[in-house]
């Protein structure tokens, strides 16, 4: 097992720069996720780590081993020791799940009783029943398949395992157990890992690190709590969960903004853009505490619900409340702001 | 590969260059060639329309009625492509002397040749998604006028593009009519080249033919650009509720009858009665085996050289996607627009021109069959690729094969199937080729094609008769497959051998 290193990568299709300038540091065992939206570089940032793409600038170190760069012979996909499981799991169709399990092993280590012991205990590791060894990947549900290309990709125990949206095509209910029995797997085997995803909640509930991605560049990598809690723009708070974010003025610790007065998370001075998450606006039914507003709109989703009120002064603002007691439409409420909340100068730097 | 393709296309081109246009014109505007223009458009004209009707009304029938024994129909319907349209000729000629000119080449090419319209237009019907037409009826539409504006829009690409096919069999048809003594571009070239040897005049004709191909070809070509898929929905597609026949069910019978006793019962009792009654039968038991392993030694190598020169053009369109593998793919497919006559025509000019020492050797021949199946070989193969997508070897890779090991262990046994498929379709349509084996096959070689021809355009009939039988089993695999609507097969049939 080992670290990634992505230094400054470039990588242009034509006139469009696809991937510009990504700097990443990914540390040994940990699980990091490339989060973004379609087009936004992040598959090919995935490719170029796996060896299928060069960077046209840049250095991807494996631990020491620079792998691709500046002035340094590329190695070869089939040498890196990458695990790599794409979109919908691309299971070998011509070879049953044993067969696939054990392609990546030496010829000699493919049959027998080592060979069979491998594919077991892959299998017991993503938590498939020994049985499943002699089924055809027709036969396997979407979770099953890319539960096999995970094991698939770790039997040959690689430095890396990337993983290009692999729950994407699966439904609701299968994504989250099929996720927490791929965490779970990689946990267990402590292999460094690199997720990319368009999805915020598998991004933020997976990764120990979750960088986020725009037209190329790379625009915050922290903790999943820092990227929500603190995003490094309006843009990516916007994109990382739903946001609130109203123009006001702040003063030292505080600022005015169409939800009164709220408290920053930073002290600062002048014009800014405040972000407030929507479970940040507190929605009050019963006193006349707060801002007044009347609900618009009220999407009701069981255990919670979204609540979408305009303000007496014209402002829109969405708020988030617990699903067992909620406002209707035509509703008049009080909101007011809980919690610290983070300003932004209009040019984005705080 | 895709040069060779092209050699017939060049030579025609060339000569009509170099002969210049006023040579040109002297030797097409005679009578004999207005006379042969006519035939030709007049034939193809009114055989595309019969086949178009005859197809889209059989489909109709057997797909969208409660016609009693449905599946059996379907079978028997598509059963007149296992009888090669030279083999149909002969058993009409052979029973009724008087079955020739416009009316008999008509009759036979319309039997040999509807299931062109007839299986694309099943397929259509079957992938029609019926939520179309039960919006159409909860919109107060009656059946007959949701057929007329749901229904028969769909299916005018599957109709017009078979149509189409119809029309470059025809243009390419040259033992049945010649059986007929219906005189076609093809067939005049042919008697040319046979008779006077005379280059001149086949070549300006082959030039014409040529051209009407290409405007039969580009108007399919673009039809196919324009097809827009039926079933737009996802989720499980439905079957459409069967019309009622109730007592129409018996004209209906009647009808089906009546086509598949004139398609196969004509050519069936033709056969057996030459072979058990024919004063000229003969079982020649040696020349028959003879004749047979010749073919089947020529297929086989055509077969393997064709699917293999087939390979590194689909991986160029497929892997490589570009301009350049584009015109490479494309250009392969012009074949589908060239008839037998005009390739064995090029390749024998060509070959006493520029390399003699090949002219009359099985390799020439081999590469004919190249030329004109090298498209059923590489849409098959094609097809095959395609279901092994680039990922399945971005992940070999990662885990650690070399480009030689993934192609091995993981491309080839996907799509040795379709390899298996493309070179069973060419063996197959090579063992029934007529038109390019006459002219092309070495002295002293016989195979089942040129040994019927021999014997019935030498009205021995008897004696064509064990040949005819061969060669309608040898074309019954095919058949089989493309009675499986949704195999590539299906794709894959363009022109006639």
């Amino acid at each position: 097992m080992t670290s990634v290193s992505i230094t400054g990568v470039t990588k242009s299709f034509g006139a469009t720069r696809a991937v510009d300038d990504v700097t990443l540091h990914v540390p040994h065992g940990s699980f990091t996720t490339v989060l973004g939206p379609s087009g936004c570089g992040k598959t090919t940032l995935l490719r170029l780590i796996a060896g299928f793409l060069l960077p046209e600038s840049g250095n991807i170190a494996f631990g020491d081993t620079t792998v691709a760069g500046d002035g340094v012979r590329p190695v070869a996909p089939q040498a890196r020791r990458v695990g790599y499981v794409p979109q919908e799991g691309a299971l070998f169709p011509h070879l049953d799940v044993a067969a696939n399990i054990a392609f990546g092993l030496p010829r000699e280590a493919r049959g027998g009783g080592r060979g069979r012991d491998r594919v077991a205990e892959m299998l017991d590791l993503v938590e498939l029943p020994a049985d499943f060894r002699d089924r055809r990947p027709d036969e396997l549900s979407g979770g099953q398949q890319q539960r096999v290309a995970l094991a698939r990709s770790l039997a040959p125990q690689p430095a890396v395992v990337l993983l290009d949206e692999p729950f994407s095509s699966l439904d609701a209910s299968l994504r989250g157990s099929t996720a927490r029995a791929v965490r779970r797997a990689l946990e267990a085997t402590n292999t460094t890992a690199l997720l990319v995803t368009h999805d915020q909640n598998e991004a933020l509930s997976l990764a120990d690190q979750v960088a986020v991605m725009r037209a190329g560049r790379l625009v915050q990598s922290a903790p999943p709590s820092e990227v929500y809690l603190s995003p490094t723009d309006p843009q990516v708070a916007e994109f990382v969960g739903r946001a609130v974010v109203l123009p006001g003025t702040a003063t030292d610790a505080r600022a005015t903004c169409a939800l009164g007065e709220v408290v920053l998370t930073e002290p600062t001075t002048g014009p800014v853009a405040l972000m407030i998450r929507p479970e940040q606006v507190f929605v009050d039914l019963a006193h006349d505490e707060g801002v007044r507003g009347t609900v618009e709109e009220v999407s009701y989703y069981g255990h919670d619900c979204a609540v979408q009120v305009r303000l007496d002064e014209g402002t829109s603002v969405l708020a988030r409340m617990a699903g067992v007691r909620h406002p209707g439409p035509g509703d008049v409420v009080h909101l007011r702001v809980t919690g610290l909340v983070r300003a932004y100068h209009p040019a984005g730097a705080e | 590969m895709a040069l060779l393709a092209l050699v017939p296309l060049f030579y025609v081109a060339t000569y009509v260059v170099i002969i210049g246009p006023v040579d040109l014109w002297h030797l097409l505007a005679r009578p004999r060639i207005a006379e042969l223009l006519r035939n030709t458009v007049t034939l193809a004209t009114a055989c595309m329309a019969a086949t178009a009707v005859l197809g889209v009304a059989l489909a109709v029938l057997v797909e969208r009625t409660d016609l009693p024994g449905r599946r059996l129909w379907h079978g028997l319907l598509v059963a007149p492509l296992a009888v090669p349209a030279f083999v149909n000729g002969y058993a009409w000629v052979s029973l009724d002397r008087s079955v020739h000119g416009f009316s008999g080449a008509f009759t036979v090419v319309t039997l040999s040749y509807y299931p062109l319209v007839y299986l694309p237009v099943v397929a259509m019907l079957r992938r029609l998604d019926p939520a179309l037409e039960e919006s159409s009826w909860s919109l107060g539409h009656s059946r007959a006028r949701t057929f007329r504006t749901v229904v028969l829009p769909q299916l005018r690409p599957a109709v017009l593009g078979g149509a189409l096919l119809v029309g470059l069999h025809l243009l390419a048809e040259f033992g049945a009519l010649s059986l007929l003594r219906f005189p076609t571009f093809t067939t005049a070239i042919y008697d040319q080249y046979g008779s006077t040897f005379n280059g001149a005049a086949a070549t300006a004709m082959a030039g014409v033919l040529v051209l009407l191909c290409l405007v039969l070809l580009l108007a399919e070509l673009r039809l196919r650009g324009n097809r827009r898929y039926a079933r737009l929905g996802r989720g499980a597609a439905r079957h459409a509720v069967p019309l009622t026949l109730g007592p129409w069910r018996w004209p209906a019978l009647a009808a089906a009858g009546t086509v598949v006793a004139l398609a196969i019962g004509v050519p069936a009792y033709s056969l057996v009665r030459w072979l058990l009654v024919g004063t000229s039968t003969e079982f020649p038991l040696a020349e028959l085996a003879e004749a047979l392993g010749a073919t089947v030694v020529l297929a086989l190598a055509g077969a393997v050289v064709t699917t293999l020169a087939a390979i590194p053009v689909v991986w160029l369109a497929v892997r490589h996607r570009g301009w350049a593998s584009t015109v490479i793919e494309r250009s392969t497919y012009i074949a589908n627009a060239l008839p037998g006559i005009v390739v064995g025509l090029a390749l024998v000019v060509a070959s006493l021109r520029l390399v003699p020492g090949v002219y009359q050797t099985a390799a020439l021949l081999v590469a004919a069959y190249v030329i004109l199946f090298l498209p059923r070989a590489v849409v098959t193969v094609r097809a095959g690729l395609e279901q092994a997508p680039t990922v399945l070897d971005d992940v070999a890779h990662s885990l650690g094969t070399g480009p030689l090991a993934t192609a091995r262990r993981v491309t080839l046994p996907l799509i040795a199937p379709s390899l298996g498929a493309g070179a069973a379709l060419v063996f197959l349509a090579i063992s029934t080729e007529l038109t390019a084996t006459l002219m092309l096959s070495p002295i002293g070689t016989s195979t089942l094609a040129t040994e019927f021809w021999s014997a019935s355009s030498e009205l021995r009939y008897g004696a064509a008769a064990p040949y005819a039988l061969l060669l309608v089993l040898v074309s019954i695999p095919a058949t089989v497959l493309l009675m499986r609507t949704d195999s590539p097969a299906n794709q894959t049939e363009r022109i006639p051998a």
